[in-house]
């Protein structure tokens, strides 16, 4: 097995492009190493993208945040700036793992490693979060909900990797929230999770909204009736119904040892309308 | 035996929150746990393990993996040859720790490998081709007992016919029936309850060592080194003397560490490669192939009149043991009805074969399931005839002179003042907000006593080294340094006490039915008065008068009587000090089969919420009150009384074992077999209460098991209070309870 931490994406796209039998991208480690352990993966080389400068940044600009795929969820979680304006995202990076696992874990990864349960992706795909990919080809940028294909299976072409994940700029009057539900209070999977985006005008009423569903198809799911069920009310009660009628609507799970489809489904709207309620607050909404 | 009998006393150290013996180790990493051996040479074993629920082996072929550079030894049942005649515990413990001929479970160890390394192993056992034809397999306890179950153990057989029934107990008195038919209120309900793990955080781990001349030696994580040099001497053929086991630190066991699951397969490889073997379960491994506690389906009958008697109680109990019969529905059935004086009172219990892995205990085993299915009935028989739970209970409480429905009669016990405790404790008056349940319960365990022997000797500055061998799983070597601290009258500092290797005691038996304080705590009082007859003679020599001028107190000879008044006390320093000159060095020991072990009783009060929308549940508040008998360390008594609580809670919100269709264990992680995190608990709140065993010099009845009875039965009726329905299968998990919720309204 070999190991690189090459110094520019450009460096590791050629490594990854060029390797014979299996090539992994490492990043926290926090999935990799684990299914490495287990067996699950042998791979034949790895390459570290953590030395490459543009993978460790923050960077705001008047498009947004950009977030480098090296950046841990610890710092994220430190960053004043990103959390006024994405607390959702934030907080759902947050939630991965615990502190020590915090201290690695990636945003990115969490997104490649393409695990429909994983927290970062259903809030990153309500703030319309886009990843940029670098590959032997040159770069491009991708909707991260079109990132994962499957479980554990991503669009990404051999060589390509994620060099930073942009979020747009925090649009007036927006907030976004993130819940996940797990049996325990941590260190759990989320067995259902919802991601909500909304923006309103001025006089409360939702104007665009997005809504994400974690955990109830094999990719996280972007749910377009959902937000229209919300977009043009102030939340009121019957918003809300409707809102959870389309995510149960919406729900394409599985019955597993982590819950039935009838729960993830009754949850999923649930946890959507609650998310919809923080998210109505954060944009300043009065209820 | 007079002297073992309970005198009452003032006591100095006994009692007393002193610092424990292992903090400093456990907190830097210098304790020495299972994994933490190293030896010259060693070699890296792994075990292959079956991917099917049931099947036989058509054949092994081992000839590739043999032939890999690094690979040292590789392991089937021929290895161990069976010397056991075939049957019995330890020929069902072969044939776990090594498939012969058929796999009896998802995870059943079929072959072994030792090897220079990790990786040489992993890919030495992908290099072993096992052939299996796969039988039809059954992993539920109501499948297992249909009239066309698939059979287990060939061989079983229940009413002359194959059977997955290998055990049937019956226990009570009075006529049941009779006593239904005088009720005024009956309630029958039917429980499950899946099964759960232990959840030690310590995997199974064991350095095993035998040379050409045959003598072996292991170290090990158990619960009980006696016993297991014991099984291993006699399934690998070796002399008892000639195998020394030492424990290890013990990274928790509650029960599934008494058990012996690898550690032949470690010494086997080390006979076949005449190196060292390090063998350490990976955790899917611990969850697949050591020994959870039984999945169980129950039906209570409780029949009463208006006035809150109980005219009769019965139960059927069925306990799933996995492909091998235990006592576990035996145990089930005994504990059932402990707490209360029923004058017609049964219970039956089945124990039932499946395609699961081997039951183990799990910290008073048998008892919490058969407490869930009859203190949720109680609940019931209160509510319908408008009791309060806790005064139903207490109008028929089990008391000094009652007949236990498992055959002994009672001497002082504490449940009733554990139910008056309850009662009067502001747990139970504090008020409840929305979506919030309390829920109260009982529980009782027997404990245990058997075979133990220790030593204390004196070193000549007056400090004494005690050993002992019972494995130290919960602070006994804290108990132990008090007692003898105690007896001996000098500083708890003064005293080092360690667990023995099986070379340097007598037998002990393993640390279970929490018998370590107990009778460990027997036997330290006895050698160190056998070590005060020494010391004493030696003050008589050094004074010159007779011994029997002489008594001992708060840590010196004394010489009695005016004629010797000149005579100033001489410490057990001093003696010590003058022994090489006295006739060297001073020791006490004692044997014993400390019997009389105390029964124990506890009560727990338990609020939750619970989110109607999610059915998710938060233990708001938890309250312990048990009879320890004498607490000797109250910390460690709180502490067990806590984690108790604690495992009883995980097992009753959503700890369970999640088989497939196809047989196999679904959630070997701790991912997705949820045990509590820190954060999912409150702190709980315990209350010792001390009524003396009668039986042990000090009072001391075992504390470790007890409180893990209540709380499925607390939990379950502090939820169905919340939410309206009654839970009656454990785990309560989200989806579980959700659809409980939706089902009451009618959705
Ligand atoms: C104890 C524990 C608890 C956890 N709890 C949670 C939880 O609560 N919620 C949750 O969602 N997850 C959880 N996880 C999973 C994991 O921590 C997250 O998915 C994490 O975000 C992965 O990030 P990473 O940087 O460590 O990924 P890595 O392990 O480095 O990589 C993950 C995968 O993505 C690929 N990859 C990584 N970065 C890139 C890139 N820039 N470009 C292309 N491919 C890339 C890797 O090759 C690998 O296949 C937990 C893991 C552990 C061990």
């Amino acid at each position: 097995m070999r190991y690189e931490a090459p110094s520019s994406s450009k460096e590791a796209a050629k490594l990854l492009a060029s390797a014979k039998g299996k090539a992994v991208v490492l990043a926290g480690g926090t999935d990799l190493l684990v299914r490495m352990k287990s067996g699950a993966v042998e791979p034949d080389l790895i390459v570290d993208i953590k030395r490459i400068g543009a993978t460790q940044e923050i960077k705001k600009s008047g498009n947004g945040f950009k977030i480098g795929a090296g950046v841990s969820g610890a710092r994220l979680g430190k960053h004043r700036a990103l959390k006024k304006a994405w607390p959702g995202v934030v907080e759902a990076t947050n939630l991965i793992g615990s502190d020590q696992i915090q201290g690695r874990c990636t945003m990115a990864g969490n997104l490649c490693n393409a695990s429909p349960a994983a927290d970062s992706v259903p809030a990153m795909v309500a703030a319309n979060a886009k990843a940029n990919v670098v590959g032997p080809g040159g770069r491009r940028t991708v909707a991260v909900e079109k990132i994962p294909t499957g479980p554990g299976k991503t669009s990404l072409k051999k060589g390509e990797i994620i060099e930073s994940i942009t979020l747009p700029a925090k649009a007036p009057r927006s907030g976004d929230a993130y819940l996940r539900f797990i049996p325990r209070t941590e260190m759990d999977i989320a067995v259902v999770s919802a991601g909500v985006n909304l923006t309103l005008d001025s006089k409360g009423v939702v104007k665009k909204a997005r809504v994400a569903l974690g955990a109830v198809a094999p990719t996280v799911l972007l749910v377009e009736d959902a937000a229209k069920a919300i977009v043009g009310t102030k939340l009121d009660d019957d918003a809300l119904a409707a809102l959870a009628a389309a995510c149960e609507a919406a729900c394409r799970p599985i019955d597993d040892m982590r819950g039935t489809i009838e729960f993830r489904t009754e949850v999923a709207g649930v946890l959507a309308r609650r998310a919809a309620l923080t998210a109505y607050e954060r944009a300043g909404g009065k209820k | 035996m007079a002297e073992q009998s309970y005198t009452e006393q003032e006591f100095k150290v006994v009692g007393s929150r002193v610092r424990r013996p292992d903090g400093v180790d456990k907190v830097t990493g210098r304790a020495r746990y299972g994994a933490d051996a190293f030896a010259p040479g060693q070699l890296v074993g792994r075990i292959l393990r079956s991917p099917h629920a049931h099947a036989k082996i058509k054949k092994i072929d081992i000839s590739r993996a043999e032939k890999m550079k690094g690979v040292k030894a590789v392991i089937t049942c021929d290895d161990l040859p069976d010397l056991t005649g075939g049957r019995g515990p330890n020929f069902d413990i072969l044939v776990n720790c090594m498939a012969r001929g058929t796999a009896l479970y998802h995870g059943h160890a079929v072959a072994a490998v030792a090897a220079v390394d990790e990786p040489t192993a992993r890919k030495a056992l992908k290099a072993i081709k096992v052939e299996y034809k796969a039988l039809p397999h059954v992993t539920d306890v109501d499948a297992a007992m249909a009239e066309d179950a698939p059979i287990v153990q060939p061989g079983v057989e229940h009413d002359g016919k194959p059977s997955n029934i290998v055990n049937v107990s019956q226990f009570g008195h009075g006529d049941v029936d009779a006593g239904f038919a005088e009720a005024d209120v009956i309630i029958e309900k039917s429980y499950r309850t899946e099964q759960t793990h232990q959840g030690y955080i310590e995997p199974h781990a064991c350095l095993a060592s035998v040379g050409p001349d045959g003598d072996g030696e292991l170290w090990v994580t158990t619960q009980g080194h006696f016993t297991f040099r014991n099984v291993c001497a006699q399934l690998l053929g070796m002399d008892i003397a000639k195998l020394k086991v030492t424990s290890s630190e013990i990274g928790g066991g509650f029960g599934g560490k008494t058990h012996v699951w690898m550690e032949p397969v470690a010494l086997a490889l080390s006979r076949k490669a005449n190196r060292p073997v390090k063998l350490v379960m990976g955790r899917d491994e611990v969850f697949m192939g050591s020994g959870p506690t039984c999945s169980t389906s129950m039906d209570v009958k409780i029949g009463a009149k208006r006035d809150g008697t109980i005219t009769a109680g019965q139960a059927t109990l069925r306990y799933q043991d996995g492909p091998f019969p235990g006592p576990w529905g035996m145990l089930g059935a005994m504990t059932s009805w402990a707490c209360y004086d029923l004058p017609n009172v049964q219970a039956v219990a089945y124990d039932v074969l499946v395609n699961r892995p081997k039951v183990a205990a799990y910290r008073a085993p048998s008892a919490p399931m058969a407490a869930f299915a009859v203190e949720s009935t109680m609940d019931l028989v209160a509510a319908e005839i408008g009791m309060d739970p806790v005064d139903f209970r207490l109008q028929n409480v089990a008391k000094e002179g009652s007949k236990a429905a498992y055959g002994p009669t009672y001497g002082p016990i504490g449940i009733e003042a554990t139910l008056r405790a309850v009662k009067n404790h502001p747990h139970m008056k504090a008020k409840l907000g929305k979506n919030q349940g309390r829920g109260m319960a009982c529980g009782f365990w027997f404990n245990f006593g058997g075979q133990t022997c220790t030593d204390l000797n004196i070193g000549v500055d007056g400090t004494v080294n005690l050993t002992m061998g019972t494995v130290d799983v919960g602070g006994a070597r804290a108990s132990m340094s008090l007692i003898a601290a105690e007896e001996l009258g000098i500083p708890y500092e003064k005293v080092k006490c360690n667990v023995g290797d099986t070379s340097s005691l007598g037998h002990n038996d393993t640390t279970e039915g929490s018998r370590g304080t107990f009778s460990s705590g027997m036997a330290t009082i006895f050698a160190a008065r056998a070590a005060i007859d020494v010391l004493k003679a030696r003050a008589a020599l050094m004074w010159e008068i007779d011994v029997d001028d002489i008594e001992w107190k708060d840590g010196a000879a004394h010489a009695k009587g005016i004629e010797h008044s000149n005579l100033a006390p001489l410490t057990l320093a001093e003696i010590a000090k003058k022994s090489p000159q006295t006739g060297g060095p001073i020791a006490g020991h004692n044997e014993v089969v400390a019997d009389g072990a105390g029964v124990s009783f506890a009560s727990h009060i338990c609020d939750v919420e619970v989110d109607p929308e999610t059915g998710k549940t938060k233990i708001l508040r938890y309250t312990v009150v048990q009879d320890a008998g004498k607490a000797i360390h109250p910390d460690y008594v709180e502490g067990q009384f806590q984690g108790a609580a604690a495992q009883g809670i995980g097992w009753a919100l959503n700890e369970e074992y999640v088989y497939g269709e196809d047989g196999r264990l679904q959630n070997p992680s701790f991912l997705d077999y949820r045990i509590p995190v820190c954060s999912d608990l409150p702190f709980i709140d315990t209350e010792i209460l001390e009524i003396p065993n009668p039986n042990h010099p000090y009072g001391i009845r075992g504390v470790g098991e007890t409180s893990i009875v209540p709380p499925l039965a607390a939990i379950a009726g502090a939820v169905s209070n919340a939410v309206g329905v009654r839970l009656d299968h454990t785990p309560m998990s989200p989806p579980r309870v959700l659809k409980a919720i939706r089902e009451a309204n009618g959705r």
